[in-house]
Protein backbone atom coordinates (compact mmCIF):
# COMPACT_ATOMS: atom_id res chain seq x y z
CA UNK A 1 0.00 0.00 0.00
CA UNK A 2 2.60 2.16 1.04
CA UNK A 3 4.42 1.57 -2.18
CA UNK A 4 1.68 2.54 -4.33
CA UNK A 5 0.86 5.30 -2.65
CA UNK A 6 4.97 6.35 -3.13
CA UNK A 7 4.75 5.20 -6.53
CA UNK A 8 1.46 7.98 -6.96
CA UNK A 9 3.29 10.79 -5.31
CA UNK A 10 6.58 10.29 -7.46
CA UNK A 11 4.39 9.95 -10.57
CA UNK A 12 2.64 13.58 -9.98
CA UNK A 13 6.11 14.81 -9.30
CA UNK A 14 7.22 13.57 -12.12
CA UNK A 15 4.46 14.83 -14.53
CA UNK A 16 4.45 18.07 -12.49
CA UNK A 17 8.15 18.41 -13.79
CA UNK A 18 7.56 17.74 -17.01
CA UNK A 19 4.66 20.56 -17.43
CA UNK A 20 6.74 22.94 -15.34
CA UNK A 21 9.74 22.27 -17.66
CA UNK A 22 7.42 23.59 -20.53
CA UNK A 23 6.02 26.58 -18.64
CA UNK A 24 9.03 28.04 -17.09
CA UNK A 25 10.57 30.52 -19.64
CA UNK A 26 14.20 30.95 -18.36
CA UNK A 27 16.32 27.78 -19.87
CA UNK A 28 18.22 27.33 -16.10
CA UNK A 29 14.69 26.91 -14.50
CA UNK A 30 13.80 23.90 -17.51
CA UNK A 31 16.47 22.75 -17.53
CA UNK A 32 16.10 21.99 -13.39
CA UNK A 33 12.79 20.83 -14.16
CA UNK A 34 13.94 17.99 -16.20
CA UNK A 35 16.57 17.30 -13.38
CA UNK A 36 13.60 16.64 -11.23
CA UNK A 37 11.94 14.41 -13.66
CA UNK A 38 15.15 12.24 -13.89
CA UNK A 39 14.88 12.32 -10.01
CA UNK A 40 11.31 11.33 -9.56
CA UNK A 41 11.74 8.70 -12.71
CA UNK A 42 14.66 7.22 -10.57
CA UNK A 43 12.56 6.64 -7.63
CA UNK A 44 10.09 4.87 -9.90
CA UNK A 45 12.43 2.35 -10.28
CA UNK A 46 13.37 2.14 -7.16
CA UNK A 47 9.90 1.38 -6.51
CA UNK A 48 9.61 -1.18 -8.49
CA UNK A 49 12.93 -3.00 -7.11
CA UNK A 50 15.38 -1.95 -9.67
CA UNK A 51 17.63 -0.36 -7.83
CA UNK A 52 20.81 -0.73 -10.28
CA UNK A 53 18.94 1.07 -13.15
CA UNK A 54 17.71 3.90 -10.36
CA UNK A 55 21.47 4.25 -9.63
CA UNK A 56 22.39 4.63 -12.77
CA UNK A 57 19.51 7.20 -13.73
CA UNK A 58 20.56 9.12 -11.38
CA UNK A 59 24.49 8.83 -11.87
CA UNK A 60 24.16 9.35 -15.70
CA UNK A 61 21.26 11.64 -16.23
CA UNK A 62 20.79 13.74 -13.05
CA UNK A 63 24.62 13.70 -12.26
CA UNK A 64 26.62 14.10 -15.76
CA UNK A 65 23.85 14.89 -19.09
CA UNK A 66 22.20 17.39 -17.00
CA UNK A 67 25.26 18.74 -15.11
CA UNK A 68 26.67 19.45 -18.69
CA UNK A 69 23.23 21.23 -19.68
CA UNK A 70 23.29 23.25 -16.67
CA UNK A 71 26.72 24.02 -17.97
CA UNK A 72 26.30 24.78 -21.59
CA UNK A 73 23.64 27.36 -20.37
CA UNK A 74 26.09 29.07 -17.82
CA UNK A 75 28.60 29.47 -20.35
CA UNK A 76 26.49 30.65 -23.46
CA UNK A 77 24.54 32.70 -20.29
CA UNK A 78 21.19 32.12 -22.05
CA UNK A 79 18.76 34.47 -21.44
CA UNK A 80 14.64 34.16 -21.07
CA UNK A 81 12.35 32.90 -23.76
CA UNK A 82 9.90 34.66 -25.62
CA UNK A 83 6.47 32.93 -25.43
CA UNK A 84 4.54 32.82 -28.43
CA UNK A 85 0.84 32.27 -28.62
CA UNK A 86 1.02 28.89 -30.09
CA UNK A 87 -0.17 27.27 -33.33
CA UNK A 88 -3.18 26.62 -34.36
CA UNK A 89 -2.52 22.99 -35.82
CA UNK A 90 -1.15 21.65 -32.30
CA UNK A 91 -4.23 23.59 -30.71
CA UNK A 92 -6.74 21.58 -33.23
CA UNK A 93 -5.24 18.62 -34.10
CA UNK A 94 -2.72 17.66 -30.92
CA UNK A 95 -4.80 17.72 -28.01
CA UNK A 96 -7.88 15.88 -29.62
CA UNK A 97 -4.98 13.38 -30.67
CA UNK A 98 -3.72 12.84 -27.31
CA UNK A 99 -6.77 12.46 -25.48
CA UNK A 100 -7.88 9.59 -28.18
CA UNK A 101 -3.91 8.12 -28.21
CA UNK A 102 -4.45 7.80 -24.27
CA UNK A 103 -7.85 6.67 -24.71
CA UNK A 104 -7.05 3.86 -26.72
CA UNK A 105 -3.96 2.83 -24.54
CA UNK A 106 -6.12 2.56 -21.86
CA UNK A 107 -8.64 0.64 -23.19
CA UNK A 108 -5.85 -1.77 -25.14
CA UNK A 109 -4.25 -2.24 -21.63
CA UNK A 110 -7.78 -2.56 -19.47
CA UNK A 111 -9.20 -5.37 -22.11
CA UNK A 112 -6.47 -7.72 -23.48
CA UNK A 113 -6.60 -10.48 -21.72
CA UNK A 114 -2.84 -11.40 -20.18
CA UNK A 115 -1.74 -7.72 -18.94
CA UNK A 116 -1.81 -7.32 -15.65
CA UNK A 117 0.30 -5.48 -13.24
CA UNK A 118 3.70 -7.27 -12.77
CA UNK A 119 4.57 -7.33 -8.93
CA UNK A 120 7.63 -5.64 -8.01
CA UNK A 121 11.20 -7.13 -8.05
CA UNK A 122 9.53 -9.25 -10.79
CA UNK A 123 11.66 -8.01 -13.74
CA UNK A 124 15.23 -8.97 -13.96
CA UNK A 125 16.63 -6.14 -11.36
CA UNK A 126 20.21 -6.66 -9.47
CA UNK A 127 23.66 -5.81 -11.24
CA UNK A 128 24.17 -9.34 -12.28
CA UNK A 129 21.78 -10.59 -13.36
CA UNK A 130 21.22 -6.95 -15.58
CA UNK A 131 24.82 -7.76 -16.57
CA UNK A 132 24.26 -11.40 -17.72
CA UNK A 133 21.62 -9.97 -20.19
CA UNK A 134 23.78 -7.32 -21.93
CA UNK A 135 27.07 -9.20 -22.21
CA UNK A 136 25.31 -12.35 -22.86
CA UNK A 137 21.74 -12.26 -24.10
CA UNK A 138 21.94 -9.02 -25.69
CA UNK A 139 25.76 -8.65 -26.78
CA UNK A 140 25.33 -7.62 -30.67
CA UNK A 141 22.65 -4.67 -30.01
CA UNK A 142 24.77 -3.65 -27.20
CA UNK A 143 28.00 -3.52 -28.92
CA UNK A 144 26.27 -2.22 -32.03
CA UNK A 145 24.71 0.42 -29.82
CA UNK A 146 28.13 1.34 -28.47
CA UNK A 147 29.65 1.69 -31.92
CA UNK A 148 27.03 3.87 -32.82
CA UNK A 149 27.10 6.26 -30.33
CA UNK A 150 30.79 6.17 -30.84
CA UNK A 151 29.78 7.11 -34.47
CA UNK A 152 28.08 10.22 -33.12
CA UNK A 153 30.56 12.06 -31.01
CA UNK A 154 33.49 11.31 -33.50
CA UNK A 155 30.77 12.69 -36.17
CA UNK A 156 30.75 16.14 -33.32
CA UNK A 157 34.26 16.05 -33.06
CA UNK A 158 34.13 16.26 -36.78
CA UNK A 159 31.80 18.65 -37.34
CA UNK A 160 33.12 21.09 -34.74
CA UNK A 161 37.33 21.23 -35.93
CA UNK A 162 36.08 21.93 -39.57
CA UNK A 163 35.19 25.23 -39.22
CA UNK A 164 39.01 25.56 -37.25
CA UNK A 165 41.06 24.34 -40.25
CA UNK A 166 41.20 26.77 -43.02
CA UNK A 167 42.94 29.01 -40.55
CA UNK A 168 45.19 26.85 -39.48
CA UNK A 169 46.13 26.31 -43.55
CA UNK A 170 46.90 30.47 -43.88
CA UNK B 1 11.96 2.51 13.35
CA UNK B 2 13.14 3.70 16.68
CA UNK B 3 16.52 2.12 16.20
CA UNK B 4 16.97 3.93 12.94
CA UNK B 5 15.74 7.12 14.44
CA UNK B 6 18.41 7.04 16.74
CA UNK B 7 21.00 6.42 14.25
CA UNK B 8 20.08 8.73 12.17
CA UNK B 9 20.36 11.38 14.86
CA UNK B 10 23.51 9.84 16.36
CA UNK B 11 25.64 9.66 13.21
CA UNK B 12 24.15 13.30 12.06
CA UNK B 13 26.02 14.57 15.74
CA UNK B 14 28.90 12.53 14.62
CA UNK B 15 29.49 13.74 11.84
CA UNK B 16 28.15 17.36 11.91
CA UNK B 17 31.13 17.35 15.12
CA UNK B 18 33.69 15.88 13.08
CA UNK B 19 33.12 18.51 10.34
CA UNK B 20 33.46 21.35 12.69
CA UNK B 21 36.94 19.33 14.32
CA UNK B 22 38.21 18.54 10.58
CA UNK B 23 38.59 22.88 10.41
CA UNK B 24 40.26 22.62 13.53
CA UNK B 25 42.71 20.24 12.59
CA UNK B 26 43.59 22.09 9.02
CA UNK B 27 43.88 25.34 10.37
CA UNK B 28 46.14 23.53 13.51
CA UNK B 29 47.98 21.37 10.82
CA UNK B 30 48.61 24.18 8.25
CA UNK B 31 49.63 26.52 10.89
CA UNK B 32 52.23 24.29 12.46
CA UNK B 33 53.31 23.51 8.69
CA UNK B 34 53.73 27.29 8.12
CA UNK B 35 55.37 27.40 11.47
CA UNK B 36 52.48 29.17 13.35
CA UNK B 37 50.45 28.03 16.20
CA UNK B 38 47.13 28.15 14.75
CA UNK B 39 43.71 29.10 16.85
CA UNK B 40 44.80 28.59 20.41
CA UNK B 41 43.07 31.16 22.28
CA UNK B 42 39.47 30.00 22.59
CA UNK B 43 39.67 27.40 24.59
CA UNK B 44 42.94 24.74 25.01
CA UNK B 45 44.70 23.68 22.39
CA UNK B 46 42.36 26.03 20.64
CA UNK B 47 39.46 23.29 20.84
CA UNK B 48 36.39 25.60 21.79
CA UNK B 49 37.35 27.57 18.20
CA UNK B 50 34.27 25.95 16.05
CA UNK B 51 31.98 26.43 18.48
CA UNK B 52 33.36 29.72 18.73
CA UNK B 53 33.14 29.97 14.42
CA UNK B 54 29.79 28.26 14.65
CA UNK B 55 28.11 31.02 16.46
CA UNK B 56 29.84 33.70 14.71
CA UNK B 57 28.10 32.60 11.73
CA UNK B 58 24.64 32.60 13.13
CA UNK B 59 24.86 36.34 14.45
CA UNK B 60 26.91 37.78 11.17
CA UNK B 61 24.57 39.72 8.97
CA UNK B 62 22.88 37.88 6.37
CA UNK B 63 23.27 40.14 3.21
CA UNK B 64 21.19 39.20 -0.28
CA UNK B 65 23.40 41.27 -3.07
CA UNK B 66 20.11 42.97 -4.84
CA UNK B 67 21.43 41.46 -8.57
CA UNK B 68 20.94 37.82 -7.43
CA UNK B 69 18.45 35.42 -8.57
CA UNK B 70 16.89 34.75 -5.59
CA UNK B 71 15.28 31.15 -5.64
CA UNK B 72 18.23 29.23 -6.77
CA UNK B 73 20.55 31.97 -4.77
CA UNK B 74 18.71 30.62 -1.58
CA UNK B 75 18.30 27.23 -2.90
CA UNK B 76 22.09 26.07 -3.69
CA UNK B 77 23.92 26.17 -0.46
CA UNK B 78 21.08 23.84 0.67
CA UNK B 79 21.55 21.84 -2.40
CA UNK B 80 25.18 21.20 -1.56
CA UNK B 81 24.73 20.94 2.21
CA UNK B 82 21.98 18.07 1.54
CA UNK B 83 23.70 16.14 -0.77
CA UNK B 84 26.96 16.40 1.70
CA UNK B 85 24.91 15.43 4.17
CA UNK B 86 23.49 12.59 2.61
CA UNK B 87 25.79 10.18 1.52
CA UNK B 88 26.52 9.59 5.00
CA UNK B 89 23.46 6.97 5.01
CA UNK B 90 24.47 3.97 3.39
CA UNK B 91 28.39 4.29 5.14
CA UNK B 92 28.99 1.22 7.69
CA UNK B 93 31.49 1.98 9.65
CA UNK B 94 31.31 -1.46 12.07
CA UNK B 95 30.26 -4.59 12.58
CA UNK B 96 26.76 -5.77 14.01
CA UNK B 97 26.85 -4.60 17.77
CA UNK B 98 24.11 -5.36 20.15
CA UNK B 99 23.16 -2.67 22.58
CA UNK B 100 20.34 -4.04 25.34
CA UNK B 101 19.30 -6.44 23.48
CA UNK B 102 18.83 -5.09 19.80
CA UNK B 103 20.99 -6.63 17.32
CA UNK B 104 22.05 -3.63 14.74
CA UNK B 105 24.61 -2.89 12.18
CA UNK B 106 26.64 0.18 12.39
CA UNK B 107 25.21 1.87 9.17
CA UNK B 108 21.88 3.76 9.00
CA UNK B 109 20.96 1.44 6.07
CA UNK B 110 22.68 -1.31 4.59
CA UNK B 111 21.50 -1.10 0.85
CA UNK B 112 22.87 -3.57 -1.97
CA UNK B 113 24.09 -0.70 -4.09
CA UNK B 114 25.40 1.35 -1.25
CA UNK B 115 28.81 2.41 -3.53
CA UNK B 116 26.57 3.83 -6.63
CA UNK B 117 24.15 5.72 -3.88
CA UNK B 118 27.13 7.71 -3.02
CA UNK B 119 28.19 7.74 -6.52
CA UNK B 120 25.08 8.94 -7.71
CA UNK B 121 24.26 12.06 -4.45
CA UNK B 122 27.88 13.22 -4.62
CA UNK B 123 27.37 13.91 -8.57
CA UNK B 124 23.99 15.48 -7.37
CA UNK B 125 26.07 17.81 -5.12
CA UNK B 126 27.46 19.64 -8.48
CA UNK B 127 24.57 21.78 -8.89
CA UNK B 128 24.94 23.44 -5.30
CA UNK B 129 28.34 24.59 -6.29
CA UNK B 130 27.12 25.50 -10.19
CA UNK B 131 23.55 26.96 -9.13
CA UNK B 132 25.47 29.39 -6.47
CA UNK B 133 28.26 30.47 -9.45
CA UNK B 134 25.22 31.08 -12.24
CA UNK B 135 22.46 32.73 -9.39
CA UNK B 136 24.95 35.07 -7.76
CA UNK B 137 25.35 37.07 -11.32
CA UNK B 138 28.79 38.36 -10.81
CA UNK B 139 31.76 36.96 -12.64
CA UNK B 140 34.04 35.53 -9.88
CA UNK B 141 30.93 33.22 -9.31
CA UNK B 142 30.05 32.31 -12.60
CA UNK B 143 33.51 31.35 -13.12
CA UNK B 144 33.97 29.62 -10.21
CA UNK B 145 30.59 27.72 -10.42
CA UNK B 146 31.57 27.28 -14.41
CA UNK B 147 34.81 26.18 -13.49
CA UNK B 148 33.41 23.48 -10.39
CA UNK B 149 30.97 21.74 -12.43
CA UNK B 150 33.96 21.35 -15.28
CA UNK B 151 36.03 19.85 -13.23
CA UNK B 152 33.77 17.84 -11.37
CA UNK B 153 32.43 16.17 -14.48
CA UNK B 154 35.44 15.24 -15.53
CA UNK B 155 37.22 14.00 -12.49
CA UNK B 156 34.05 11.82 -11.39
CA UNK B 157 34.93 9.62 -14.82
CA UNK B 158 38.21 8.74 -13.30
CA UNK B 159 37.53 8.59 -10.09
CA UNK B 160 34.12 6.39 -10.73
CA UNK B 161 36.92 4.08 -13.49
CA UNK B 162 39.20 3.53 -10.81
CA UNK B 163 36.63 2.55 -8.49
CA UNK B 164 35.52 -0.90 -11.03
CA UNK B 165 38.52 -2.08 -10.00
CA UNK B 166 37.93 -3.09 -6.49
CA UNK B 167 34.32 -3.84 -7.78
CA UNK B 168 35.58 -6.46 -9.64
CA UNK B 169 37.66 -7.72 -7.03
CA UNK B 170 34.91 -8.38 -4.36
CA UNK B 171 32.25 -8.68 -6.70
CA UNK B 172 29.65 -6.84 -4.87
CA UNK B 173 28.32 -3.02 -4.56
CA UNK B 174 27.58 -3.51 -0.95
CA UNK B 175 30.18 -1.32 1.04
CA UNK B 176 29.81 -4.27 3.77
CA UNK B 177 30.59 -6.80 1.42
CA UNK B 178 33.58 -4.84 -0.21
CA UNK B 179 34.83 -4.86 3.48
CA UNK B 180 34.14 -8.51 4.08
CA UNK B 181 35.88 -9.43 1.31
CA UNK B 182 39.19 -7.69 2.36
CA UNK B 183 39.15 -10.26 5.21
CA UNK B 184 42.66 -12.06 5.99
CA UNK B 185 45.85 -12.06 4.68
CA UNK B 186 48.46 -12.54 1.84
CA UNK B 187 50.85 -15.09 2.44
CA UNK B 188 50.23 -15.27 6.02
CA UNK B 189 51.42 -11.35 6.83
CA UNK B 190 49.91 -8.57 4.29
CA UNK B 191 46.23 -8.11 4.88
CA UNK B 192 44.17 -8.54 1.96
CA UNK B 193 43.46 -4.72 1.58
CA UNK B 194 42.31 -3.86 -1.87
CA UNK B 195 45.61 -0.81 -1.62
CA UNK B 196 47.82 -3.93 -2.37
CA UNK B 197 46.41 -5.10 -5.88
CA UNK B 198 44.92 -2.42 -6.56
CA UNK B 199 47.29 0.74 -5.83
CA UNK B 200 47.38 2.24 -8.96
CA UNK B 201 43.62 2.72 -8.61
CA UNK B 202 43.90 4.42 -4.85
CA UNK B 203 46.33 6.62 -6.20
CA UNK B 204 43.85 7.42 -9.02
CA UNK B 205 40.98 7.75 -6.60
CA UNK B 206 43.27 9.66 -4.69
CA UNK B 207 43.99 12.56 -7.34
CA UNK B 208 40.71 12.31 -8.42
CA UNK B 209 38.55 13.08 -4.55
CA UNK B 210 41.22 16.18 -4.18
CA UNK B 211 39.58 17.59 -7.28
CA UNK B 212 35.90 16.49 -6.44
CA UNK B 213 36.43 18.25 -3.42
CA UNK B 214 37.63 21.07 -4.51
CA UNK B 215 40.70 20.95 -2.60
CA UNK B 216 44.44 21.97 -3.46
CA UNK B 217 46.07 21.32 -5.39
CA UNK B 218 43.23 21.48 -7.53
CA UNK B 219 40.65 24.38 -5.58
CA UNK B 220 40.37 26.64 -8.71
CA UNK B 221 37.12 26.74 -8.44
CA UNK B 222 37.75 29.08 -5.39
CA UNK B 223 41.08 30.38 -6.35
CA UNK B 224 41.28 33.47 -4.06
CA UNK B 225 44.29 34.66 -5.38
CA UNK B 226 41.71 35.01 -8.89
CA UNK B 227 38.33 34.74 -8.30
CA UNK B 228 38.37 36.41 -4.61
CA UNK B 229 36.16 33.12 -3.20
CA UNK B 230 34.60 31.85 -6.35
CA UNK B 231 31.14 30.25 -6.25
CA UNK B 232 30.87 31.64 -2.94
CA UNK B 233 31.89 35.22 -2.96
CA UNK B 234 28.66 36.59 -3.06
CA UNK B 235 26.88 34.34 0.27
CA UNK B 236 27.84 35.33 3.72
CA UNK B 237 26.69 34.08 7.60
CA UNK B 238 25.10 30.69 7.59
CA UNK B 239 24.64 30.36 3.61
CA UNK B 240 28.51 30.82 3.58
CA UNK B 241 28.87 28.50 6.54
CA UNK B 242 26.84 25.68 4.73
CA UNK B 243 28.98 25.51 1.43
CA UNK B 244 31.77 25.40 4.13
CA UNK B 245 30.38 22.27 5.78
CA UNK B 246 29.38 20.65 2.94
CA UNK B 247 32.83 20.95 1.37
CA UNK B 248 34.34 19.06 5.11
CA UNK B 249 31.61 16.79 4.81
CA UNK B 250 32.25 15.73 2.12
CA UNK B 251 35.82 15.27 2.81
CA UNK B 252 34.86 12.88 5.53
CA UNK B 253 32.59 11.30 2.90
CA UNK B 254 35.93 10.41 0.53
CA UNK B 255 37.89 9.35 3.40
CA UNK B 256 35.43 6.39 4.54
CA UNK B 257 35.42 5.59 1.18
CA UNK B 258 38.94 5.45 0.61
CA UNK B 259 38.94 3.35 4.21
CA UNK B 260 36.22 0.98 3.18
CA UNK B 261 37.34 0.08 -0.26
CA UNK B 262 41.09 0.14 -0.14
CA UNK B 263 42.40 0.03 3.48
CA UNK B 264 39.84 -3.05 4.90
CA UNK B 265 37.09 -1.09 6.68
CA UNK B 266 37.12 -1.63 10.38
CA UNK B 267 39.61 -4.53 10.66
CA UNK B 268 42.13 -4.11 13.50
CA UNK B 269 43.18 -6.26 15.76
CA UNK B 270 40.79 -6.75 18.98
CA UNK B 271 42.03 -7.38 22.45
CA UNK B 272 40.92 -7.22 25.99
CA UNK B 273 37.06 -7.52 27.25
CA UNK B 274 33.72 -7.57 25.90
CA UNK B 275 33.22 -3.74 25.26
CA UNK B 276 36.54 -3.05 24.07
CA UNK B 277 35.91 -5.54 21.23
CA UNK B 278 32.98 -3.92 20.32
CA UNK B 279 34.24 -0.48 19.89
CA UNK B 280 37.93 -1.65 19.07
CA UNK B 281 36.38 -1.99 14.90
CA UNK B 282 34.98 1.96 15.65
CA UNK B 283 38.33 3.41 16.36
CA UNK B 284 40.62 1.55 13.73
CA UNK B 285 38.00 2.83 11.23
CA UNK B 286 38.17 6.24 12.84
CA UNK B 287 41.87 5.80 12.99
CA UNK B 288 41.66 5.71 9.18
CA UNK B 289 39.97 8.32 8.02
CA UNK B 290 41.87 10.67 10.85
CA UNK B 291 44.95 9.75 8.74
CA UNK B 292 43.26 10.32 5.08
CA UNK B 293 42.22 13.85 6.35
CA UNK B 294 45.75 14.83 7.82
CA UNK B 295 46.78 13.27 4.43
CA UNK B 296 44.42 15.98 2.87
CA UNK B 297 45.38 18.76 5.29
CA UNK B 298 49.19 17.61 4.35
CA UNK B 299 48.46 17.90 0.72
CA UNK B 300 46.99 21.26 0.92
CA UNK B 301 50.00 22.98 3.74
CA UNK B 302 52.20 21.59 0.80
CA UNK B 303 51.42 21.76 -2.76
CA UNK B 304 50.77 24.63 -5.15
CA UNK B 305 47.37 25.41 -7.17
CA UNK B 306 47.31 24.22 -10.72
CA UNK B 307 46.69 25.70 -13.58
CA UNK B 308 43.22 25.35 -15.24
CA UNK B 309 44.47 24.14 -18.40
CA UNK B 310 46.88 21.82 -16.38
CA UNK B 311 44.14 20.71 -14.09
CA UNK B 312 41.66 19.48 -17.55
CA UNK B 313 44.93 17.80 -19.22
CA UNK B 314 45.99 15.59 -15.64
CA UNK B 315 42.04 14.73 -15.76
CA UNK B 316 41.47 13.44 -19.32
CA UNK B 317 45.20 12.60 -20.68
CA UNK B 318 47.11 10.70 -17.65
CA UNK B 319 44.07 10.02 -15.05
CA UNK B 320 41.79 8.46 -17.41
CA UNK B 321 43.52 6.61 -19.59
CA UNK B 322 45.29 5.01 -16.59
CA UNK B 323 41.98 4.39 -14.84
CA UNK B 324 41.17 2.40 -18.09
CA UNK B 325 44.44 0.53 -18.30
CA UNK B 326 44.24 -0.83 -14.70
CA UNK B 327 40.69 -1.73 -15.50
CA UNK B 328 41.95 -3.89 -18.30
CA UNK B 329 44.89 -5.32 -16.63
CA UNK B 330 42.27 -6.41 -13.47
CA UNK B 331 40.30 -7.56 -15.68
CA UNK B 332 41.79 -10.06 -17.32
CA UNK B 333 43.80 -11.38 -14.17
CA UNK B 334 40.55 -12.03 -12.84
CA UNK B 335 39.24 -13.77 -15.78
CA UNK B 336 42.57 -15.74 -15.74
CA UNK B 337 42.28 -16.59 -12.50
CA UNK B 338 39.06 -17.97 -12.40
Amino acid sequence: MLHLILFLIFGMVCVAGAINLLVQTHPINSALSLVVVMGALAAEFLLLGAEFVAAVQVIVYAGAVMVLFVFVIMLLNAGTEEHTNGSRVALRIGIPGMLIGSVLLAWVLLTRSGTHAVPAGALPGPPKTLGWLLFHDYLLPFEITSVLVLIAIMGAVVLTARAESPRKEN
Amino acid sequence: MLVSAVKIVLAMFVLLTAVAYTVWLERKVVGHIQNRWGPTRVGPFGLLQPLADGVKFIFKEDLTPPHVYKPLYIAAPMIALIFALTSISVIPVGNWVNVGGIQTPLQITDVNIGLLIILGVTSLGVYGVALAGWSSNSKYSLLGGLRASAQMVSYEIALGLSLVGVLILSGSFSLREIVQAQSGTYLGFIPRWNIFPQFIAFFIYLMAAYAETNRVPFDLPEAETELVAGYHTEYSSMKFAMFFMAEYANMITVACLASLLFLGGWAGPLFGPEILRDVLPLFWFGLRVFVFLFVYIWVRGTLPRFRYDQLMAFGWKFLLPLAIANLVITALIVALNS
